[in-house]
């Protein structure tokens, strides 16, 4: 555990990496970004915390059945959107003239609209739940496997 | 006799790459491209978001996305099964 | 940059790939093979998105982008596969390393080399 100062610090910069990774996920559509690049960002805030706080503190409030349920309700609504438009082909754009996500940007340059593009934000939102699960449950267990044995405070 | 064995293979491979890197197409000029000239004029109207890269990883190949995550998630279960920290509880006989 | 004499970003990844090598074939420590593997996906992603670049292109977003060609965007989303697939057998890697570690006390691929009963 490191001084006050960085352990105050870390406290007050995670929001704003969580605002960014969450702004980079969403827009997904419209600039460079996505799922994976968006869980990349909020993964990488998460192991600030892990560096300030010791990985015993972060244990208590981060628990593993949360992770693996979040994991898995990522994968499950990604192969259901994909078995949806099951009457024309697998993986199937079957939002793209409806009025969810269905308006239909004009051709050529353009500033960008935020309700288009079919089915692909809600993949874009559980390809990222599915990466920040992942990521976290992986770091978490090598941060506890080798520092909870000889460390003796 | 193992180091010289291994320079000699070391310099002969370096070589060939070396030689094929520089005898390769010039960069900016790439072969006749007609799949992505077909995907980046009508990946507006037909999928409708502005991206073209998103829409060739989600829409156009999204099975290739899908054996992506089956890989990620096999290989964070293989990861959790291997670092396990087992508290045995001490039980009196 | 419209017309390069000599080919860089192919020269660029074939270096980065013999580097790799060099590594592979005669260091003996697990983390320095470990890392030598991962510096080699570097090399190979470089060069699949150095393949499809178009003298004078822009990025293939439609968002405000200005006038001229646009790069090919298909080798852009392989490698985004890839990396992501790097990630994940880079991540086990380490883990088998830290067992290895833990079984038989020392970090040099000589030692736990044979099989013992």
């Amino acid at each position: 555990m490191l001084s006050k100062i960085v352990r105050t610090v870390a406290n007050q910069l995670i929001l704003f990496v969580l605002v960014f990774g969450l702004y980079v996920i969403a827009h997904g559509h419209l600039t460079p970004g996505g799922g994976f690049q968006g869980g990349a960002v909020i993964v990488s805030g998460i192991v600030m915390l892990l560096v300030a706080f010791s990985s015993h503190e972060l244990s208590k409030s981060v628990r593993e059945r949360i992770l693996s349920v979040m994991e898995s309700i990522g994968a499950v609504i990604f192969v259901l959107l994909g078995f949806a438009g099951l009457g024309a082909t697998f993986f199937y754009n079957f939002l793209a003239g409806s009025p969810i996500f269905g308006n239909i940007p004009p051709t050529g340059p353009n500033p960008g609209d935020f309700w288009t593009g079919g089915t692909i934000p809600p993949m874009n939102f559980a390809v990222g739940l599915k990466v920040v699960a992942g990521l976290c449950a992986v770091v978490l267990a090598l941060a506890l496997f080798t520092g909870g044995e000889e460390v003796e405070e | 006799m193992r180091k010289v064995a291994g320079l000699v293979s070391l310099l002969v491979l370096v070589a060939f790459l070396v030689a094929g890197a520089l005898l390769l197409r010039p960069f900016g000029y790439p072969v006749p491209s007609d799949m992505d000239d077909y995907i980046i004029e009508n990946a507006q109207e037909q999928t409708g978001n502005n991206n073209v890269v998103a829409s060739v990883v989600f829409d156009y190949r999204g099975y290739d996305t899908l054996g992506e995550a089956t890989i990620l998630f096999t290989a964070v279960t293989g990861v959790l099964l291997l670092l396990r920290t087992e508290k045995r509880k001490e039980k009196s006989s | 940059m419209e017309y390069v004499p000599v080919n860089f970003p192919f020269l660029a990844a074939a270096l980065l790939v013999g580097i790799s090598f060099y590594i592979i074939i005669f260091k003996r420590n697990l983390i320095k093979l470990v890392m030598g593997i991962g510096m080699m996906a570097s090399g190979v992603n470089l060069f699949l998105v150095a393949l499809g670049y178009r003298a004078g292109g822009n990025a293939p977003i439609y968002t405000e982008v200005p006038e001229g060609p646009m790069v090919l965007s298909v080798p852009q989303a392989l490698t985004l596969t890839s990396i992501v697939i790097n990630v994940a057998v880079l991540a086990l890697m380490l883990a088998l390393v830290i067992q290895i570690y833990r079984h038989t006390g020392s970090l040099d691929s000589e030692k736990s080399r044979t099989m013992k009963g």
